[in-house]
């Protein structure tokens, strides 16, 4: 097939160097999502737990707000919508600064919150509630007992299905492309439209996006393998 | 909100459809619905050659799975953009691509669904079908896919929300539906990206947390019968 061409045009300057431009954005961007999104999904959880039910519906809300909506669509609101809402002299001074990067990992992250939260919720209620009562029996407070007893147990838990969203959401750090991001989609996109050699960059792209989710997805099955033999589970 | 959405609604419901062509949410329903009827046989078929003893099914079946599965569905909506078209030399709709790449990405997800089902059964019901005599055909069309595909409907809903959620990307390549239907309707109003972007938010989530909805029903239903595979995102 005269498609197949060689690649090796896409390891060449100019254009090996924005692949890695691209590489570096897509790899701070799904370093940014999980560290804000993790700590976001933790206080998600907890306020959860919380025996207030207005507290509850207002995070299940958001939650499945979250869930339900497409991941473009939220960065959509985050980029295009919120300027709006602010006053104009914040709106001029976003405007001059990288916002679309920021609004990115703003919406990812969030979104990458709401789903973990879902796991983590499900890992606690994975946990004898008399652990808790224990906990609070022994003295500890309700948020001393949540970070030493329950929530280090739930994260074991629920680390399979956290690691499946993870491997998810660096592959959906791909949508910040659309606000123009300019990240690996974006420049593998940028590429093929100026050389039209639209077989070897994309194919470099899959392969890096399919190298690192196929990292995640084992490390993924290795989590559930040791929960399923190791961890006592009283279900 | 409710003015824009007082004034647009039609172009958010049906696209510019009796005077252009059928866009908005009927097409993205449209686009939706023809993905699942085609990933879910391709992910049974998947689903079988993973579990066969024959290595030479197995293993395609792996590789292609893990494939889709490790691909961002943005990045294989552009393969199948440009490739078909260099391929068979035909340029081809926009909801048609989309419609393409959403059944090879989903498959892979619902094989994995499937799989996890028919291991779920209990070993008895093949070991007592193959005791009847049955042959492997009858087996997995009389008596294993059927409790299998039972037991996952809550899952295969939950996937049908992915579908919907994903088809919004096919607005990137110029499909009209839903999302492309609120990009021209914010492209008229200029000042209201908020407005605009709320309201298409807003009918994605009435959508689908109806179908997320009705999975958690029919899961809960079905949890006093039988043990279904749990709906997983």
């Amino acid at each position: 097939m005269k498609y197949i061409q060689d690649i090796s045009f896409v390891f060449l300057p100019p254009y090996g160097e924005m692949i890695l431009q691209g590489l570096v954005m897509t790899l701070a961007i799904t370093a940014i999502v999980f560290v804000f999104g993790f700590i976001w999904a933790i206080i998600l959880t907890g306020l959860r737990e919380l025996p207030v039910r207005p507290i509850q519906l207002a995070v299940a809300t958001i939650v499945e707000f979250h869930r339900n909506v497409p991941m473009v669509v939220q960065l959509f609101i985050w980029y295009f919508g919120v300027p709006q809402l602010l006053p104009i002299p914040v709106q001029r001074w976003i405007n001059a600064q990288n916002s679309e990067i920021i609004f990115a990992c703003i919406a990812i992250a969030t979104a990458f919150g709401g789903y973990a939260s879902e796991d983590l919720r499900s890992g606690i209620r994975a946990i004898d509630m008399r652990q808790k009562e224990a906990a609070r029996a022994l003295g500890l407070s309700y948020i001393g007992a949540m970070r030493w007893v329950i929530i280090p147990q739930a994260i074991r838990l629920a680390s399979p299905s956290l690691m499946n969203q993870m491997t998810l959401f660096f592959q959906g750090t791909s949508l910040a492309m659309t606000i123009g991001v300019v990240e690996l989609t974006y420049q593998t996109k940028a590429i093929a439209d100026e050389t039209y050699r639209i077989f070897g960059v994309f194919a470099v792209a899959t392969v890096i996006y399919l190298a690192v989710s196929i990292l995640m997805m084992v490390t993924g099955e290795r989590l559930r393998a040791r929960n399923a033999k190791g961890a006592r589970r009283d279900a | 909100m409710l003015e824009v959405f007082a004034d647009n609604w039609l172009l958010f419901l049906i696209g510019q459809y009796p005077h252009g062509p059928l866009g908005g949410f009927a097409m993205t329903i449209i686009i939706s619905l023809a993905s699942i009827a085609a990933a879910l046989p391709l992910g049974v078929v998947l689903a079988l050659m993973r579990l066969s003893e024959s290595r030479l099914l197995s293993r395609p079946a792996y590789v292609v799975i893990q494939t889709m599965r490790g691909t961002p569905i943005i990045l294989l909506i552009f393969w199948v953009y440009f490739i078909i078209p260099m391929i068979t030399g035909y340029s081809v709709s926009g909801a048609m691509t989309t419609i393409a790449a959403l059944v090879l990405y989903k498959a892979a997800f619902i094989a994995e669904i499937v799989r996890g089902a028919i291991l779920a059964l209990p070993r008895g019901q093949t070991e007592a079908a193959k005791a009847l005599g049955l042959r492997y055909h009858h087996i997995t069309l009389l008596i294993v896919l059927p409790q299998a595909l039972y037991n996952s409907v809550p899952s295969l809903i939950t996937q049908m929300v992915g579908i919907v959620k994903d088809s919004s990307l096919g607005y990137i390549i110029g499909t009209n539906e839903l999302t492309f239907a609120a990009n021209q309707v914010n492209a008229n109003l200029m000042t209201q990206p908020f407005n605009v972007y709320m309201i298409l938010g807003l009918i994605y989530f009435a959508f689908n947390f109806s179908l997320a909805t009705l999975a958690r029903a029919i899961e809960k239903r079905m949890g006093a019968s039988r043990r279904p595979v749990a709906a997983e995102t």
